[in-house]
């Protein structure tokens, strides 16, 4: 196993991706999108797919850079940092992931940043892709697909969806399942915007009797949960990663606070109750960056066995992003429950990204259960 | 380079299937069964004295200490692959002793030639057992208000005072001790590190007894001692506070990353191995434990990343205080839930698990306290103001 500290060259990207955000992603440009009702800048997702972000996943021969996860995560922790919007994870990287095991031929597409792409897996409140419902009746040599999914990210900007649909089995059985990749505009496929509180694209997807052939199914009929998985880890690990990124952003900008504000005619960075608050805090953050990095190190390596660190990033990063973005607004006192200041974008997108992809409940457990439990 | 470390997996491994006594693998690591070494040591068996010198001739005792001073000479991988290999085969630690953790480092990094050639080879070989003399009744958190006085006689030094929390000092042929040689300078600025032999005249020791029963701990008292000068300090006089410091970190590394056994190696599963059914079906127990294996394996990954931050030459520094801090917490949280898992079974002394429990109450408090872990990560790593 390589080490958990980056290399030379992820050193670089990380550089290269901080400099590039920094300047072409800072928080005003969040704030300026959010105001426009713009999920992302369609420009900002073109400068990265020219940096080679789009296809960092996605092997050289079809346009990609192929940088590997750990290299995917360095990206979306610099995101993460910033609030930088795109379509990063669910075409990057769980798009790019689950096409590429299933060698689909749409992943140049994907590389040069044109293919945005949507994964429709939940239908309740909770993450839960066994327990989908939605139909895929046979027709002929075909299916026609009925019912709802929800909370589908980048679901009403994205070109194309890929959607798990039940095709045997009932809700539960982790047979019978069946991914399709489908273009968002076919026939019956009525996508409606939710107004999710991280102001990024969220949707809810309606199928009714949409037409798929043999041609759409990405792996094997019945077996949609194992073509989805690479795509599912690969994007549980990159969420981890942006996760990591903003419990670090919300940190640097509160221990910035920290030492500016004065009350009493003191600094208040300067109170014990709240260096230990803060330095607790570094803690945290700390032993998530190294479950983080294993994620990453243990999908490049052994990408089939790496649900249970996957599990254990995400688990830890939605648990530090939440104690960060409370530390961040409380440390700030009023200013940060106000509009104006940012502490409340970083607790919004903590908030989505803890539920999306599954929460600390459902990872922890499976972390559990490869332990004993 | 990958082939030169497979090369010495592969020896190592077969070294250590040929050396170990059989009767010593899988023993469980405990008080009766650790080797500390010195010079009115016990050996517990012929096995344990075969497996010391055994290793000691190889410079296994101390993997990447030089060669010259009976260490192994290896680098930081070797250590590491040689360490994964004992596990495999489940060999016990030939030698443990606060010479080997924490005087030896002090000595390769701050003694003369003379003083590491006449200390070293004795910790390797472990003919010398030593202690640490930091803690004073009025210098725990604020360790740099050590009192214990030490009075230039000329030829020799003249030690008063005590000295408290001193492990297995009762034990200990010498003692390694924080002194004031400059009462009238700041604090931190009259302090040195000094090598007392325990069997001068005038140094007693009596053991403390703690809420888990008896311990390796004692108070040490220094009356009229006179220590012969040469060799006597480590460093410069009156700038032990930086050896001093400079060993708190690798305590502190120490501490939160389970070396002396202080972190406590069971998995969730040995945990509910032994639970009562009634705690396996308590959702809120179940829930604490899933919790606590989360972040104890989010640690031990923490841990491999700042050896690995360490050994690119990336500097860990103060943040280890973070390891120390974290670490500790985590094994106190473990005993707890052990304790909830076994219900009123484990508050039978008989039962074992209660004197551990309390026990680990001691570790965010022993080798600085979370408090004060807490401070040097809020002032040296986030700088924060201080007023």
């Amino acid at each position: 196993m390589e080490k958990l500290v980056d290399t030379g060259d992820e050193v670089m990207l990380r550089d290269a991706a901080r400099g590039f955000l920094d300047d072409a992603a800072p928080l005003t440009a969040f704030r300026a999108n959010r105001d426009a009702g713009r999920p992302y800048d369609p420009a900002l997702w073109s400068e990265m797919a020219s940096m080679g972000w789009a296809g960092v996943l996605i092997p050289e021969d079809a346009g990609g850079a192929d940088m590997g996860h750990r290299a995917a995560g360095i990206l979306a922790e610099e995101m993460g940092k910033t609030l930088a919007a795109s379509p990063f994870i669910s075409s990057a990287v769980i798009a790019a992931t689950a096409l590429r095991a299933a060698g689909s031929d749409r992943l140049a597409a994907i590389a040069g940043g044109e293919a945005l792409y949507a994964l429709a897996v939940d239908e309740g409140a909770k993450h839960a892709p066994a327990s989908s419902a939605l139909a895929a009746k046979p027709d002929g040599n075909a299916f026609r697909l009925s019912g709802r999914k929800t909370f589908v990210a980048d679901g009403s900007s994205a070109n194309r969806v890929l959607v798990l649909a039940r095709t045997s089995g009932g809700a539960g059985d982790a047979q019978g399942l069946t991914l399709f990749d489908i273009d968002a505009e076919r026939a019956g496929l009525a996508r409606t915007a939710s107004g999710s509180i991280d102001a990024r694209d969220f949707a809810t997807l309606d199928f009714d009797d949409v037409a798929v052939t043999g041609d759409d199914i990405v792996g094997d009929v019945d077996n949609g949960l194992a073509a989805l998985g690479p795509g599912l880890r690969a994007g549980q690990a990159a969420l981890a990663a942006e996760l990591g990124g903003l419990s670090a952003g919300i940190s640097a900008i509160t221990l910035g606070y920290l030492k500016e504000r004065k009350q009493f005619g003191r600094t208040i960075g300067s109170f014990q109750a709240l260096q230990h608050r803060a330095a607790h805090l570094f803690s945290e953050i700390e032993v998530t960056a190294s479950a983080i990095a294993n994620a990453g190190r243990v999908l490049d390596h052994d990408p089939d066995a790496a649900q249970v660190a996957v599990s254990l990033a995400k688990a830890r990063a939605t648990q530090t992003a939440r104690l960060a973005v409370m530390e961040g607004v409380q440390m700030h006192g009023g200013i940060g429950m106000t509009d104006e200041y940012d502490a409340g974008f970083f607790m919004k997108r903590a908030r989505v990204g803890a539920e999306w992809l599954g929460d600390y409940g459902h990872h922890a457990a499976i972390v559990a259960a490869s332990r004993g439990l | 380079m990958s082939d030169n470390l497979d090369d010495f997996r592969t020896e190592i491994a077969a070294w250590i299937a040929d050396n170990l006594p059989a009767e010593l693998k899988g023993i469980p690591r405990d008080e009766n069964t650790i080797c500390w070494g010195g010079r009115n040591w016990q050996f517990a068996s012929d096995a344990q004295k075969q497996w010391l010198e055994r290793c000691h001739a190889r410079g296994l005792t101390c993997p990447r200490w030089p060669t010259e001073y009976g260490g192994g000479g290896l680098s930081r991988a070797q250590e590491k692959i040689f360490r994964e290999e004992m596990l495999k085969a489940e060999a016990p630690s030939p030698l443990e002793s606060f010479g080997i953790w924490m005087l030896g480092p002090a000595l390769l990094k701050f003694g003369t030639d003379e003083q590491k050639a006449a200390h070293l080879p004795d910790i390797t070989a472990g003919k010398i057992r030593w202690c640490q003399g930091y803690s004073e009744p009025g210098a725990g958190s604020d360790l740099a208000n050590v009192q214990t006085r030490a009075e230039d006689m000329g030829d020799h030094w003249l030690i008063n005072g005590q000295k408290i929390w001193t492990s297995y000092a009762d034990k200990a042929d010498k003692i390694f001790a924080l002194v004031r040689t400059d009462r009238d300078a700041p604090k931190h600025l009259g302090i040195s590190f000094m090598l007392i032999d325990m069997e001068t005249p005038g140094v007693t020791t009596k053991p403390i007894r703690l809420i888990s029963g008896a311990s390796p701990f004692c108070e040490t008292f220094f009356d009229n001692v006179k220590v012969p000068k040469e060799g006597a300090i480590v460093g410069e006089q009156n700038r032990g506070w930086d050896v001093a410091k400079y060993l708190l970190t690798h305590e502190r590394e120490m501490i939160g990353g389970g070396g002396g056994g202080l972190m406590s190696g069971s998995t969730l599963s040995d945990m509910i191995g032994t639970m009562d059914p009634a705690a396996t079906a308590d959702p809120v127990l179940r829930a604490e434990a899933m919790e606590l294996e989360v972040d104890a394996m989010a640690f031990a990954l923490t841990m491999e990343r700042y050896k690995d931050m360490a050994e690119s030459g990336a500097g860990v520094g103060n943040a280890s205080a973070m390891l120390k801090y974290y670490g500790t917490e985590l094994n106190k949280r473990r005993h707890e839930i052990i304790m909830s898992a076994k219900g009123s079974d484990a508050l039978d002394w008989g039962h074992g698990a209660a004197a551990p429990w309390l026990r680990t109450k001691a570790n965010s408090i022993e080798g600085g306290t979370s408090e004060v872990m807490l401070d040097i990560i809020s002032k040296r790593v986030l700088e924060l103001p201080s007023k």
